[in-house]
């Protein structure tokens, strides 16, 4: 365990330190979040959402996950109440996900309060050193950058911009489980880690089917800590 | 109020507030070691099951679609030792050439 207190600079288990990294290594992947931007933006705007509060929901909220199950279930009739369980379902790993960066996340209260709110899924992904601890620079600045991407994109949505198509046409889907398998690699340096991987993709498989979304991601984090203390 | 806001506001503030409860409340500080030690495993345990659901999941099914072609190609290129950024453009370049065959 290192001294907390010593101003050590370890890089992230891909390699790479500080703001300036962050913002490089988020940026293909802003584009394609950007583009998921656009394509919510859109579709709040068609389902009457109108453009000041899908821009909101970005700026606060700030979960493709959780802000395009809003939409979907607003439009097909689901309710206020079954369209805000979604979401919060959808952002409940945030709760786990915050705890784990805290160390990385320093300064006054207002500062800390600031920063909490660029963590995202990729932020804290690539900023992850392989040992629990996560480095500030790398996961301020992918945050940002996510962010800024998410925010413009939804703008360009609300104000018309459904001419650029969908981003599945360009196979954007596909660019999120290829970004979290390549972390992913960085960090299986253990038989522990292995094993921890496997039962988080077990369980999140299992319960796709059978639960509401977002539900198998938090499983699937309670159940590979499970592991992981037995180990 | 409108659904829409009233969904948008109240979901908004709660994830602000999820966001910034481990932050706010333990910010700086360094975790207990046995804490740290859980987070080793969260880390490969979450990104494992965002793989899976990004890859088989559609709502609340699995399907195999064009997107396990791409990351397929994305591994081999990950398992080659190449840099994350091509495996992330493979992944996309062939899912999207895959949709228009």
């Amino acid at each position: 365990m290192s001294d907390p207190a010593a101003p050590v600079r370890r890089a992230t288990a891909s390699g790479g330190s500080g703001f300036r990294y962050g913002v490089r290594v988020a940026l293909p992947i802003g584009l394609a979040v950007w583009a998921f931007g656009v394509s919510f933006g859109v579709l709040a705007r068609a389902e009457g959402m109108g453009i000041i509060a899908p821009l909101v929901m970005s700026l606060t909220t700030f979960s493709g996950a959780s802000q395009f199950a809003i939409v979907s279930v607003l439009a097909d009739g689901g309710g206020t109440g079954a369209a805000i369980t979604a979401a919060v379902l959808l952002v409940a790993r945030y709760l786990p996900i915050g705890v784990s960066v805290a160390p990385a996340i320093t300064g006054r209260l207002p500062q800390r309060f600031v920063r909490s709110q660029f963590v995202v899924d990729e932020s804290w992904a690539v900023a992850n050193r392989g040992d629990g601890t996560f480095e500030p620079g790398t996961l301020f600045g992918a945050g940002v950058t996510i962010y800024v991407s998410w925010f413009l994109g939804t703008l360009l949505g609300v104000l018309g911009g459904d001419f650029l198509g969908e981003p599945e046409d360009f196979g954007l889907d596909a660019a999120f489980a290829a970004l979290f398998l390549a972390l992913l690699w960085t960090t299986l340096k253990s038989r522990r880690a292995v094993t921890a991987a496997v039962i988080g993709a077990a369980i999140a498989l299992v319960l796709v089917p059978i639960t509401e979304p977002g539900i198998p991601i938090i499983a699937a984090s309670i159940g590979a800590l499970a592991a992981w203390r037995r180990a | 109020m409108s659904d829409a806001w009233l969904v948008t506001l109240v979901v908004g503030a709660v994830t602000v507030v999820i966001r910034a409860v481990g932050p706010v409340l333990l910010g700086g500080r360094q975790l207990p070691a046995q804490l740290t030690n859980l987070f080793e495993g969260l880390v490969p345990a979450l990104l494992a099951a965002f793989v899976v659901v990004n890859t088989f999941g559609s709502g609340q099914s699995l399907t195999i679609d064009h997107r396990l072609l791409g990351v397929l190609a994305g591994a081999a290129v990950i398992a080659a030792r190449g840099p994350m950024l091509l495996a992330v453009v493979v992944a996309a370049g062939l899912t999207a050439f895959a949709r228009t065959l």
